[in-house]
C-alpha cells in the first residue's frame, strides 16, 4: 500500500537519510525507532513533504508522493502530527479540525464538515470543547486537537511524530489507548517514538534507524533484542 | 437577530456616507475623497498583509499604475473600460511579483515590494522620455468630486465586504492558519502560495482602482506625482494603528490619521516626513496590535479577570 | 568609453559591496532587517561633507570621525529601538515584522532630517577630481581612492571575522543562534555589536561614496534596496557572496546607465534580483 525505495536526504555535508527502503501494508501500525539524530523525523518530513528528497521514491497506493508539495501530499491522504504541537492559535479548536476537513483529502464543507469535526473531537476525547480557544487548553489537550485534525480526514496514512512524548504516566496510558483505538479502526500508522512501552503496546512491527540507515525491520520484540539495535541505542544513550 | 442588526447598521452607515457630499461644499468634498481613499488603501493593504503577515511596501506601485493607466488611455475609451484595463494591469503585475516571491520567505517579498514602486516609476519614465519623448500627461475626464467619492465608497464597501466574506468562509480558516503557522496550513492541505497570491492580487486590484478612480482629479500627472512613496507609508501606518488583523481595524486607523496627516501637511509641510516617521515608530511600540485590540483588552479587564490571553482573530 | 564604464562600475560596485557587507552582518548576525540602513550610509556622506566644508577636514581623515559616529548611532538604535522589540516578542517572526516596520519609520524620519538640513537637491564637494589613467580610461582620482579604501576596509573586516576569536563568535551566532547560548555566548551583546559594526561600515561606505559623487537625501532608500538585493544574491551572511554580488550590480548599473539610460539603474538591479529569485533564491553561491 505504502512503499519507500532508496530514500535519501542530504543537509549540506550531512547525509541524514541513506537509501532507506520499507513498505507498510494496509492497516499496519509500525514503529520507527532509533537514537536522536538517526533520521527518523527526517523520514517523516520527507514523506509529508516538508522538504524534497535527494533521491528515491515514495508511493502511496501506487501514486508517487515524492516531489509533491506538502499540501498535495495531504490531499493524497497523508496526515501528520508534529514533535512539538503545531496548531493555529487564532482559530478555535473546532476550526483547527475544520481546516484539514476543508482542505485535506476528500474535502467536505458546511454541516457535514461541522459534524465530522465534532466526531473527530469526541474521538480523541474532546467532546464539547470545540469552541474553546487553543491557548486555553493544556498540553495534552492541544495534542489531542492535533490528532483530531490529523484523523478527521480519515487519512490513508497517519504519521505520528513523538505524539506520546511529554505526557505524565496517566496521560500516557490514555494516549496509548487512543492510538490503539485508531489502530483497531484499521488506520495505517507510522509512528516515531522513544517510549518503548508504547511501541511494544502499539506496534507489532518496528523499523530501526541509525545514522540515516535502516538497520533492522521486523517484529518489535525481535528487533528490540537485535544486537545492532542495542548497540545503536547504547551508543545513542551514552551522550544523553 | 444580531446579523440582521449588523446588516442594517452597515446599510445605514453606507447610506449616510453616500449622502455626506450633498451637505458639504467643494472643499469638504475634496476632503471626503481623500478620506475615502485612505480607507480604501488601508483596508486593501490589510486584506493581504493582515492575515498573511507579509509586510507590503508596494501600495503606491499599484496606486500609481492605476493613475497612470488612466492618464495614458484618457479619451481613447469610456472611463469604465479604462478602469477595467487598469485593474487588469495591476493584477498582472501583482501576479508576476507574487509568483516570484510569495513561494519564498517573507523577506524576499518585503525587499521586492520595497523597490517595486520605484521600479515601475523608472520604467514608465524611461518609456515616456525615450519612446514618447514627453514626460507628463493631461487627463481630460470630467468627473465631479462627488462622483469620485461615490466610486471610492463603493470600492471601500467591496474591499471590506470581500474580507468579511473571506473571514466567514472556509478560505478564512486557511488565511488565519497561514498567519499563525504556515506549516500547519500546508500539512492540512492548504495551497498556501495560491491563497497568498489570490489575496495579494485582490489587494493590488483595489489599490490600482483607487489610483485610477482618483486620476481625473489631477488633470496633469507625471510619474513622480503618482508614485509618491508617502502613499505606501501612510496606508501601512493607518492599517497598523487600527489593527491589520481585524475587519474594521484599517477604518479605525485611517480616519484619525487622515485628518492628522492633513493637519500636518498644512501646519508643518517641511517636517512632514519627520513627524510621519516618529508617529510610525510610536505606533509600533505602543499599539503593536492596533487600537481595536487595545480597546478589547481594556473592555475585558473592566468586565472580568477571566478573559485569558488576548489572542486576536 | 566601454572601458571607463567598466572601471566606473567596479568603483561603484566596490562601494556597494562594502555597504552590503555591513547589511549582511546586521541581518546575518543581529537578524534585524534594517530598512533604514541606507540612511546611515547617507549620514556618513553628509557628515563627511560637513567636516570637509565646515572644518576643512580631508574626507579620508573624516573617516576617523564618521565611522565611530555611525557605530555609536547604530549602537544606540539597537539598544533603544531594536532590543525592546526582540525582548517583547513571543515569536522570532514578530521581531522580523516589527523591525521592518520600525526601520521603515526610521527611513522617513532620517530622510526628513536630511532634507531639513541639506535641502532636497544634490550635496557634494569637489575633491581629488584630477583624472588618473587606468587601463587607458581616465578616472577621477577620488574614485580610485574610494575603491582602494573600500577594498582596505573589506579586507580588514574579512581578516577580523575569519582570524579572531571575536569573528568566530559572530559567525557562531550567525550560523547557529540556538547553540551560541550553550557555549556561553551572550547573544544580545553579539547582536548589538554586529548591528553597530554594520552601521559603522555603512558610515564608511557613505563617506567613500561622497568622495566621488554628490548625494541627495532620498538616495538612502535606493542604497538600502540595492544592498538588500546584493545580500540576497550573495546569500545571507555570506561575505564573499556580497562582494561578488556587489561588483556585479555595480558593473551592470554602470553598463545600463551608459548604454541605455541612467534612469534605469534600479530597474536593472531588480531585473537581476528577479532572475535570482526564480533561479537561485538562496543566493548565487549557495
Amino acid at each position: 500500500m505504502f512503499e519507500i525505495r532508496g530514500l535519501s536526504k542530504r543537509f549540506g555535508g550531512l547525509q541524514a537519510v541513506k537509501a532507506v527502503d520499507f513498505d507498510l501494508a494496509e492497516g499496519e501500525v509500525v514503529g520507527l525507532l532509533g537514537p536522536n539524530g538517526s533520521g527518523k523525523t527526517t523520514v517523516m518530513n520527507l514523506i509529508s513533504g516538508v522538504f524534497p528528497a535527494n533521491g528515491g521514491s515514495i508511493r502511496l497506493g501506487g501514486r508517487r508522493l515524492d516531489g509533491l508539495p506538502a499540501h498535495r501530499i495531504a490531499k493524497e491522504g497523508v496526515s501528520r502530527t508534529f514533535q512539538l504541537v503545531r496548531l493555529a492559535p487564532s482559530l478555535s479548536v473546532r476550526q483547527n479540525v475544520l481546516l484539514s476537513l476543508s482542505f485535506g483529502a476528500r474535502p467536505v464543507s458546511g454541516r457535514e464538515a461541522e459534524r465530522r469535526a465534532d466526531e473527530a473531537l469526541s474521538r480523541v476525547g474532546l467532546e464539547g470543547v470545540g469552541d474553546a480557544r487553543v491557548p486555553d487548553l493544556n498540553y495534552i489537550d492541544q495534542k489531542r486537537v492535533e490528532l483530531a485534525r490529523a484523523v478527521a480526514t480519515r487519512p490513508r496514512l497517519l504519521l505520528l511524530d513523538e505524539w506520546l512524548a511529554g505526557l505524565n504516566p496517566t496521560e500516557l496510558r490514555a494516549a496509548i489507548a487512543l492510538v490503539g483505538s485508531l489502530r483497531d479502526d484499521g488506520a495505517t500508522i507510522l509512528l516515531v517514538e522513544h517510549i518503548m512501552e508504547a511501541v511494544r503496546a502499539l506496534c507489532p512491527r518496528s523499523i530501526v534507524m541509525r545514522a540515516g540507515e535502516k538497520i533492522a525491520d521486523g517484529p518489535t520484540a525481535e528487533v528490540l533484542n537485535d544486537r545492532r539495535v542495542v548497540e545503536a541505542y547504547l551508543g545513542g544513550a551514552a551522550h544523553v | 437577530m444580531r446579523p440582521a442588526v449588523s446588516a442594517l447598521a452597515c446599510a445605514l452607515l453606507v447610506a449616510g456616507l453616500a449622502a455626506l457630499p450633498l451637505f458639504v461644499g467643494g472643499y469638504g468634498q475634496g476632503v471626503l475623497v481623500g478620506l475615502m481613499n485612505a480607507v480604501v488603501l488601508a483596508s486593501a493593504w490589510a486584506l493581504f498583509s493582515g492575515p498573511t503577515k507579509y509586510v507590503s511596501l508596494a501600495t503606491v506601485a499599484f496606486f500609481g499604475i492605476g493613475a497612470y493607466t488612466v492618464a495614458v488611455l484618457t479619451e481613447t475609451m469610456p472611463f469604465g473600460a479604462i478602469l477595467a484595463v487598469a485593474g487588469a494591469i495591476g493584477v498582472a503585475v501583482a501576479l508576476l511579483v507574487g509568483l516570484a516571491t510569495l513561494r519564498l520567505a517573507g523577506v524576499y517579498f518585503v525587499i521586492f515590494s520595497f523597490g517595486l514602486a520605484e521600479l515601475v516609476r523608472q520604467i514608465i519614465t524611461w518609456f515616456e522620455t525615450s519612446v514618447n519623448r514627453t514626460l507628463g500627461r493631461y487627463i481630460f475626464i470630467d468627473l465631479s468630486a462627488t462622483a469620485i467619492y461615490w466610486m471610492l465608497l463603493a470600492l471601500a464597501v467591496a474591499v471590506i465586504g470581500t474580507r468579511w466574506l473571506i473571514e466567514r468562509g472556509r478560505l478564512g480558516l486557511a488565511v488565519h492558519a497561514i498567519g499563525d503557522d504556515e506549516i500547519v496550513a500546508r500539512h492540512a492541505g492548504v495551497d498556501v502560495t495560491k491563497v497568498k497570491l489570490a489575496l495579494f492580487a485582490l489587494s493590488a486590484l483595489a489599490m490600482t482602482l483607487a489610483g485610477a478612480i482618483q486620476a481625473p482629479r489631477w488633470t496633469y500627472v507625471e510619474p513622480s506625482i503618482v508614485f509618491n512613496p508617502n502613499i505606501s507609508f501612510t496606508a501601512l501606518i493607518m492599517a497598523l494603528l487600527g489593527g491589520a488583523t481585524r475587519l474594521w481595524g484599517p477604518v479605525f486607523g485611517a480616519v484619525p490619521l487622515f485628518f492628522f496627516f492633513e493637519w500636518l501637511s498644512v501646519t508643518m509641510p517641511g517636517q512632514f516626513s519627520i513627524v510621519l516617521g516618529l508617529t510610525f515608530i510610536v505606533i509600533v511600540f505602543l499599539v503593536p496590535n492596533g487600537v481595536l485590540d487595545l480597546a478589547e483588552k481594556g473592555l475585558r479587564k473592566t468586565r472580568g479577570p477571566n478573559a485569558g490571553d488576548a489572542r486576536h482573530v | 568609453m566601454l572601458l571607463s564604464t567598466l572601471v566606473f562600475g567596479v568603483v561603484l560596485g566596490g562601494t556597494y559591496a562594502l555597504v552590503a557587507l555591513g547589511l549582511t552582518i546586521q541581518y546575518g548576525v543581529a537578524r534585524i532587517m534594517n530598512l533604514s540602513f541606507g540612511e546611515v550610509v547617507m549620514f556618513g556622506a553628509f557628515a563627511t561633507f560637513v567636516l570637509f566644508t565646515g572644518a576643512s577636514l580631508s574626507p579620508v581623515l573624516g573617516l576617523f570621525v564618521v565611522v565611530p559616529l555611525a557605530f555609536a548611532i547604530s549602537w544606540i538604535l539597537y539598544t533603544v529601538l531594536m532590543r525592546p522589540l526582540v525582548k517583547r516578542a513571543r515569536h522570532p517572526e514578530r521581531v522580523e515584522i516589527d523591525s521592518i516596520l520600525v526601520t521603515f519609520g526610521l527611513l522617513f524620519l532620517f530622510q526628513g532630517l536630511f532634507t531639513q538640513a541639506f535641502g532636497s537637491g544634490y550635496t557634494g564637494y569637489g575633491w581629488l577630481q584630477a583624472p588618473v589613467e587606468i587601463l587607458g580610461a581616465r578616472v577621477a582620482s577620488g574614485r580610485v581612492l574610494g575603491l582602494g579604501l573600500a577594498c582596505l576596509i573589506g579586507l580588514g573586516l574579512w581578516a577580523a571575522t575569519t582570524r579572531t576569536r571575536w569573528g568566530l563568535t559572530m559567525r557562531a551566532v550567525a550560523t547557529r543562534p540556538a547553540f551560541a547560548a550553550l557555549v556561553g555566548i551572550d547573544e544580545n551583546r553579539v547582536a548589538r555589536q554586529a548591528f553597530a559594526l554594520g552601521g559603522a561600515i555603512a558610515g564608511a561606505g557613505g563617506a567613500i561614496l561622497s568622495m566621488y559623487q554628490p548625494v541627495t537625501p532620498i538616495d538612502g532608500g535606493f542604497l538600502t534596496m540595492k544592498a538588500l538585493v546584493i545580500v540576497i544574491m550573495g546569500g545571507i551572511g555570506n561575505m564573499g557572496g556580497a562582494l561578488a554580488a556587489g561588483l556585479i550590480i555595480g558593473i551592470v548599473e554602470a553598463l545600463v546607465s551608459y548604454a541605455v539610460d541612467p534612469g534605469l539603474t534600479l530597474a536593472a538591479t531588480y531585473a537581476i534580483f528577479l532572475a535570482v529569485l526564480l533561479w537561485r533564491p538562496k543566493g548565487l553561491f549557495a
